[in-house]
C-alpha cells in the first residue's frame, strides 16, 4: 500500500489489520504442511494424541522441579524431530513470546518473595534485591509455561485442525459446539477475505482527499455490508444444510478405532507422566 | 431450529408419481413483493434431462430452490415425486424428499461449510441416518465419481474454483439422489476445469439420474440436456423444446437475453450479428 493512499484513507490501519488476521490464519492454514507430513505424531490418532498432551500437560502442572521440566521439554523435542518438525521453527514459535507474557507475569514475585537476597544493588529511592526463592520460582513457572505450550503447539502442528476439532468429541465437547467451531473457522476466512477485497476495491477508487466522517461513514457501511452479506450466507448454508437432510440435530461420522500404536504411544506418555509426577516429588 | 420428519408419508410414493416435477401458476415473491417466478408451468418426466436457460435474475436459482423443496410457491401447485412441495418445505416428509432430490448450489462455499471435503460429502448420509459403513461407502463412490478422491482430507478453502464445484457435487451424489439440480455448474470456471465437469455431468445424466441444470453458457446445452425450457426476463417461460430448435431461434435468444446484437466494423464496413463467438470465427 502506498503511503499516499494511507495518508489519504486514513483507514490504513484498519486495513492493515484485517490483512494482518487473514495473513496469520493463512500461515496457521499453511501450518497444516508439517501435520501432514509423514513423521511419528502425524501417524497416531488424534484422540489418543489429545489425551497423551493432555496428562503430559498435567504431569508438567504438578511438577514443582526445574529438572523435571527441563527433562519434559527435552522429551518434547525429541517427540518434535521424530514428527519432522524443524527445529527452529518449532523453539521460536514457542519462545519469542513466553517471556513477554509469562515473564511480565513472574517479575513482581522475583522481589516481593521472603527470603536470602541474590544481590542487593540500590538504586536511588528503590532498591533492587531479588529473592533466590522467588527466582526459582520464576524460572519453575516460565518452564511449566513453556512445557505446556510447546506441548499445546506440537498438538496443533502436527494435527489437522479438522482431526483436531473432532478428537474433542472425545473429551466430551457437544457435537453441535465442535460444528460451530468448524463453520467459524471455514466461514471467517472467507469474510476476511471479502473484507480485504473491499478494501482493495475502495482504494483503487480513490482519487481524492476524503474528510473523516466520509472514512468513518465507508467504515461502518462495510461493516453493514458484511454483516448483511454473513446474514445472507448463513441463510443459504442453512437452506444447503436442510437440503441435505439437515434437521437440527447434528450426526457425525465416527473414526476408525484406535489401532495397537495408538494405544502404547498414550500409555507411553501415561508412563512419563506418572515418573515425571513420582521424581518432581521425590527431587522436592 | 428442529424439523421432525412425520413417521408416515401421507403423500403417494414416488414409484406412483407419474412426472418428477409439475408445477402450475406457481408464483414466488421475494419478501412478498419483489417477484422471482410469475406464472410458471413446466412437467418434467423421470430421467428427462433438461436445461433451464435465462439470463442473470430470471428466476433460475429460484425455480431450483422450489424443485428442491427448500422453500414453497407463493401462489400456483407444485408437485415434485408425488408430493405437495409446499408441505416438503415446511417439513413434511423432507428427508425421504432430500435423498432423492439433490441440489447443487451456485456458490460451492455456501455448500462446503465443514472442516473437510470428506465431512461435506458425508453430512447428507449421515443427517439421513445411515450406518458408518454405509456412509462411508457412499462418500467413497461420490468422491470416485467426481475424481476428487485424493482431497477428502483437505479443507475447502483450500480447494480451486473447480475442485470446490466438484466437491459440492460430491457432497449432494453421496445421497444417491435420483434427481439432480445444478444451479450454474460451469460459472466461473477456467475452459478446461469446465469441459471436464461437462463430461461429468454427461455421465450423471447417462447414468439414468434426471438432471436438471440451471445455465446461460449456451454452448454446453446440447452436451447436457436434451430439453430446453427458456425463462425469460419477465419470469415466465418463454420457450420449451429441444436444444437444436431453441438454439437455433436467434430472435428467441435475443428476447431472453442469451445473446446480443453486436454492431461493429470489418475493413471499413459495418455490420451487425449475435455476440457467438463460433458465427464470428467463420466470417
Amino acid at each position: 500500500m502506498s503511503g499516499r493512499v494511507e495518508r489519504d484513507g486514513h483507514v490504513g490501519w484498519l486495513e492493515h489489520t484485517l490483512a494482518g488476521i487473514t495473513s496469520s490464519i493463512e500461515r496457521a492454514v499453511f501450518t497444516e504442511e508439517h501435520a501432514r507430513s509423514r513423521g511419528w505424531l502425524q501417524a497416531v490418532d488424534p484422540r489418543a494424541k489429545l489425551g497423551m498432551f493432555l496428562v503430559v500437560i498435567l504431569a508438567a502442572s504438578l511438577s514443582s522441579s526445574i529438572v523435571v521440566e527441563v527433562g519434559l521439554y527435552a522429551i518434547i523435542l525429541g517427540a518434535a524431530a521424530a514428527s519432522r518438525v524443524p527445529f527452529d521453527f518449532f523453539v521460536k514459535r514457542v519462545w519469542l513470546g513466553i517471556p513477554l507474557f509469562a515473564g511480565i507475569v513472574v517479575i513482581p514475585a522475583i522481589f516481593f518473595v521472603p527470603g536470602p537476597r541474590l544481590f542487593d544493588l540500590p538504586l536511588g529511592p528503590i532498591q533492587l534485591a531479588p529473592s533466590i526463592p522467588g527466582l526459582i520460582g520464576a524460572v519453575l513457572f516460565i518452564a511449566r509455561v513453556g512445557v505446556s505450550v510447546s506441548l499445546a503447539v506440537l498438538l496443533v502442528l502436527t494435527t489437522p485442525w479438522a482431526d483436531l476439532l473432532k478428537s474433542l468429541q472425545t473429551i466430551r465437547v457437544p457435537q453441535l459446539f465442535v460444528l460451530i467451531l468448524a463453520m467459524a473457522y471455514r466461514y471467517i476466512f472467507l469474510f476476511l477475505h471479502l473484507a480485504n477485497g473491499m478494501f482493495e476495491a475502495r482504494k483503487s477508487r480513490l482519487v481524492a482527499r476524503t474528510s473523516g466522517s466520509e472514512q468513518r461513514r465507508y467504515i461502518s457501511g462495510t461493516i453493514g455490508n458484511l454483516v448483511n452479506r454473513s446474514i445472507k450466507m448463513s441463510n443459504d448454508v442453512y437452506a444447503a444444510m436442510a437440503a441435505r437432510g439437515f434437521t437440527g440435530s447434528i450426526r457425525s461420522f465416527q473414526a476408525d478405532r484406535m489401532g495397537m500404536a495408538d494405544w502404547l504411544s498414550l500409555v507411553g506418555a501415561v508412563a512419563v507422566a506418572v515418573v515425571a509426577v513420582i521424581a518432581s516429588r521425590s527431587l522436592a | 431450529m428442529t424439523i421432525e420428519p412425520m413417521p408416515v408419508p401421507l403423500e403417494p410414493s414416488p414409484a406412483a408419481a407419474a412426472a418428477v416435477f409439475e408445477l402450475h401458476g406457481v408464483r414466488y415473491l421475494y419478501g412478498g413483493r419483489q417477484t422471482a417466478l410469475d406464472g410458471i408451468d413446466l412437467r418434467i418426466e423421470r430421467g428427462e434431462r433438461v436445461a433451464l436457460l435465462g439470463a442473470n435474475g430470471s428466476g433460475k436459482s429460484t425455480l431450483l430452490k422450489l424443485l428442491d423443496g427448500i422453500i414453497a410457491p407463493s401462489d400456483g401447485t407444485m408437485r415434485a415425486l408425488g408430493r405437495d412441495v409446499a408441505a416438503v418445505a415446511d417439513g413434511l416428509d423432507s428427508f425421504r424428499f432430500h435423498r432423492e432430490v439433490g441440489l447443487v448450489f451456485q456458490d460451492p462455499d455456501v455448500q462446503l461449510f465443514s472442516a473437510t471435503v470428506f465431512d461435506d460429502v458425508a453430512f447428507g448420509p449421515l443427517q439421513l441416518g445411515l450406518a458408518q459403513d454405509e456412509v462411508r461407502a457412499c462418500c467413497d463412490e461420490a468422491l470416485r465419481q467426481m475424481d476428487i478422491a485424493h482431497l477428502s482430507n483437505r479443507a475447502p478453502f483450500e480447494l480451486s474454483g473447480g475442485e470446490k464445484k466438484r466437491a459440492a457435487i460430491a457432497s449432494v451424489l453421496s445421497l444417491r439422489p435420483d434427481v439432480l439440480l445444478l444451479d450454474e455448474p460451469t460459472a466461473s470456471l477456467d475452459p478446461r476445469t469446465k469441459w471436464v465437469l461437462v463430461n461429468l455431468i454427461r455421465q450423471l445424466g447417462e447414468g439414468g439420474k434426471t438432471l436438471v441444470t440451471a445455465t446461460h453458457e449456451l454452448e454446453i446445452v446440447p452436451l447436457i440436456a436434451e430439453r430446453v425450457v427458456v425463462l425469460g426476463e419477465n419470469r415466465r417461460v418463454l420457450a420449451d423444446g429441444r436444444p437444436a430448435e431453441i438454439l437455433a431461434d436467434r430472435d428467441l435468444l435475443i428476447r431472453a437475453n442469451l445473446i446480443h446484437e453486436h454492431l461493429h466494423e470489418h475493413g471499413g464496413t459495418s455490420h451487425s450479428h449475435d455476440h457467438d463467438l463460433e458465427h464470428h470465427e467463420a466470417e
